[in-house]
């Protein structure tokens, strides 16, 4: 991933580079860029995500915030309560009964908000897709997912890859205005 | 590989002997293949319990477990043993001053099913009754708080059951999708 | 944690606390009823996470079911592996036609990974509690030193969480070469480590007073209310499976079975929360002393040829065939205690019945009993002490 981001300046530039007003180094420093730009920068680097975590995946979700792959150097903090967080990781096997509490707590999390859906029985059931008779397949039936990773569990590794993609959409969200995603939640 | 545990105090099938000279209502029943276990019925079941649990020569003070069992799909060894249309209820005791066992059966009929509840004489029954409730369609008289357990409350028809249709839809989400398993499995 | 009521006469509150709580090791849902911030009544809520596993096992073949196995406990799905494994080889066993013959090599290498995966799960409870009881540190090293278990789990069979590798009639693959003197070094650093994580929270004086006699369980509450492992252990119950009805080769190794004994001093009470994290911290320790006796034991991998005989590999063809028309119920000494599989066989290749007992159910069902009496804050401290994983609860 390279960041478009020149050296020196703090916010991704869109139209030209800097314009340094005075001469000497240190002197105040210009760039120009849209509001838009700017706020999507600040999202992009501090995607607080929401601690739910249902199954196995789960506790890889709690090693990719362990030491190791520390997910903090992204900016990933986890917060317990929805409202505080951008990111909802849906760790883990969605059952019926669990399913309307997972909306609840989508839907309790404040715009712009991104889901990840972690593993393969958050995408699509897993191995319990086929025989069993309490597991959802899938938690895109009940709110749209941005992200899957696959994997049973998926690797710290592969946590992260799915969180860099999404990193790439968050930097071209459309942040004013009504997308068209919404638009049709809304209606 | 050793798998058999070793002998508590009393084997096995002097356990049920102990139990099934006291109580009529309780006799021996050994299978191939089967740990010997005893078959009570079930209007004298917290009898033999009680006595199971407190004679000091068994002193059974622990349920290991209590297991549902539809035999709806059981192949049939040979006329009389097992009813296609009974469900069981299997309990395993556990000494744990004399490191001895002990198996327990009560067949039910189906569409009654019922059977007294445990849970007075060990508080871990309270749960495991509510799971057989819950996944099997067996009502455990005297149980202070029946409910499902596992499943959502308005959860329709015993999953476990072996007769048991997969829901089409719940919660407003189709569950149906090409290639799912819907019939009776392997036994269809 | 949302306030959900309030009873009409405002003395009682109504709080529910999950499935969604940082502090119920899972989705677990609490229903507490308080007055102030003592609890009056607490009703656990299961079954978010009910994957119907037992009744997937009615549609597969014996040696189909492991990897479900693994996700009834994904902490220490090692021993969740071999608790099938050797449930099913008893089935196969109620039949003197029908034994199956386990290599040496595949036995100490059960001990082996079962102990090794013992101790990570170990260390995710006592890290967990140190962290429901406010300190964060202790957690990281915790998991820091789990990723040392998870490495070695990588390469002896690939996966990192859920492993798929002990199976009917053996293991699934021999040990990769050269993989004894890293698990050697780990078992060291292990030990070094946990030394420092004792010095770290186990002496704390807001951590000890906070589990000093809380949520004390009798021994015969604990038998009664079928507490089974470390929270049985913990309330001064000398029974360990591994040693009173050894299954593999337990009957070979030595180990001391730690029990609760009011380790927390003065304020102290046998069976409360605190005997129940020194109990397992003392079996992070007995499992290192087990490993290394493994290691010792471990026999030398069998040549190429003769693999099919006497080394690691499965009696493969025995575990294909059909087992006996019977039923069996085995227990098996997991990380949260007892686990018992009562399988029932028709004689086909799918089991007829599979029912599984696992510890942390009972662990749950006796939260209405504790919770009495307790300060708000303490529910999380017995959730912690109890070591709840909850697809043990919902499977």
């Amino acid at each position: 991933m390279v960041d478009p981001v020149p050296s020196g300046s703090i916010c991704p530039v869109r139209t030209g580079g800097g314009l340094t007003v005075g001469s000497r180094p240190g002197d105040c420093e210009l760039h120009l860029t849209a509001v838009e730009d700017f706020l999507n920068w600040g999202k992009e680097h501090s995607l607080f995500y929401l601690l739910f975590a249902t199954a196995c995946c789960g506790i890889e979700l709690m090693q990719t915030g362990g030491p190791r792959y520390d997910v903090d150097r992204l900016g990933m903090i986890p917060r317990a309560s929805p409202r505080q967080a951008d990111l909802l990781i849906v760790a883990g096997t969605i059952t019926h009964k669990m399913a309307s509490r997972a909306k609840r707590l989508w839907e309790q999390m404040a715009e712009p908000r991104w889901v990840v859906s972690m593993g393969s029985c958050a995408n699509a059931g897993g191995p319990f897709s086929k025989f069993s008779y309490s597991v959802l397949n899938g938690i895109d039936k009940h709110f749209p997912v941005d992200i899957y990773v696959p994997g049973c569990p998926p690797r710290p590794e592969a946590l992260i890859d799915g969180v860099i993609e999404l990193r790439e959409r968050v930097r071209r969200w459309q942040t004013l205005g009504v997308r068209p995603r919404d638009a049709a939640v809304i209606a | 590989m050793t798998v058999v545990a070793p002998p508590g105090k009393l084997t096995r099938q002097r356990v049920l002997e102990l139990a099934s000279e006291r109580f009529p209502a309780a006799t021996i029943l050994v299978r191939p293949n089967s740990v010997p276990c005893l078959l009570v019925e079930a209007a004298h079941l917290i009898d033999v319990m009680q006595f199971l649990r407190d004679d000091p020569a068994l002193d059974f003070k622990s349920l290991s477990d209590l297991a549902g069992v539809d035999l709806l799909k059981w192949p049939g060894e040979k006329k009389g043993e097992f009813l296609h249309s009974e469900l069981m209820v299997v309990y395993q005791l556990h000494s744990l001053n004399h490191r001895h066992h002990a198996t327990v059966k009560v067949i039910l009929k189906r569409d009654t099913a019922t059977v007294p509840s445990v849970a007075g004489l060990w508080p871990v029954a309270g749960w495991f009754e509510r799971e057989a409730f819950d996944l099997y369609g067996i009502t455990f008289s005297g149980h202070a708080d029946l409910r499902r357990l596992l499943t959502p409350e308005d959860w329709t028809g015993f999953p476990l059951r072996k007769d048991y249709a997969y829901p089409e839809s719940y919660g407003g989400v189709a569950l149906k999708r090409e290639g799912q398993h819907f019939d009776a499995g392997p036994y269809a | 944690m949302t306030i959900v009521a309030e009873s009409p006469d405002g003395e009682l509150m109504t709080l529910n606390m999950g499935p969604h709580h940082p502090s119920t090791h899972g989705v677990l849902r609490l229903i507490v009823e308080c007055d102030g911030e003592v609890v009056t009544s607490c009703q656990p809520d299961i079954g978010y996470l009910h994957r119907s596993i037992e009744k997937i096992g009615e549609y597969l073949e014996f040696p189909q079911f492991v990897p479900y196995t693994d996700r009834v406990d994904y902490v220490c799905a090692m021993n969740a592996n071999l608790a099938w494994c050797v449930a099913a080889e008893a089935l196969y066993a109620m039949d003197p036609a029908s034994v199956i013959k386990i290599p040496e090599r595949a036995e100490w290498i059960r001990i082996l990974v079962a102990e090794l995966n013992r101790i990570s799960s170990h260390l995710v409870a006592v890290g967990a509690l140190a962290m429901d009881m406010g300190a964060y540190t202790p957690f990281l090293h915790a998991i820091a030193l789990r990723e040392l278990i998870n490495d070695l789990f990588e390469s002896i069979c690939g996966a990192r969480l859920t492993y798929n590798y002990v199976t009917i009639g053996g293991v699934a693959n021999d040990l990769p070469a050269g993989i004894e003197p890293r698990i050697a070094a780990a078992l060291d650093q292990i030990e070094r480590e946990m030394r420092g994580f004792n010095k770290l929270i186990t002496g704390n004086t807001i951590f000890r007073d906070r589990l000093a006699g809380t949520a004390t369980i009798s021994a015969a509450d604990a038998v009664a209310w079928g507490l089974v492992g470390p929270n049985l252990r913990g309330s001064g119950v000398d029974f360990d499976l591994r040693r009173d009805e050894p299954y593999g080769f337990y009957d070979r190794v030595e180990f001391a079975v730690p029990v609760g004994d009011a380790f927390a001093g003065a304020n102290g009470r046998v069976g409360d929360a605190f005997d129940r994290y020194i109990v397992r911290l003392l079996e992070i320790l007995e499992s290192t002393r087990i490993c290394r006796q493994a290691l010792k034991h471990l026999p030398p991998a069998a040549p190429k040829a003769a693999d099919l005989v006497g080394g690691w590999q499965a009696d493969v063809k025995a575990a294909l065939r059909k087992p006996p028309k019977g039923e069996v119920h085995h227990r098996t000494e997991m990380p949260r205690g007892e686990t018992g599989y009562y399988l029932i066989s028709d004689g086909s290749k799918i089991p007829y019945r599979i029912r599984i007992r696992t510890g942390s159910f009972t662990a749950v069902a006796i939260i209405p009993k504790l919770a009495p009496g307790l300060m708000l804050a303490d529910i999380v401290a017995v959730i912690g002490s109890l070591d709840i994983v909850l697809p043990e609860v919902d499977r």
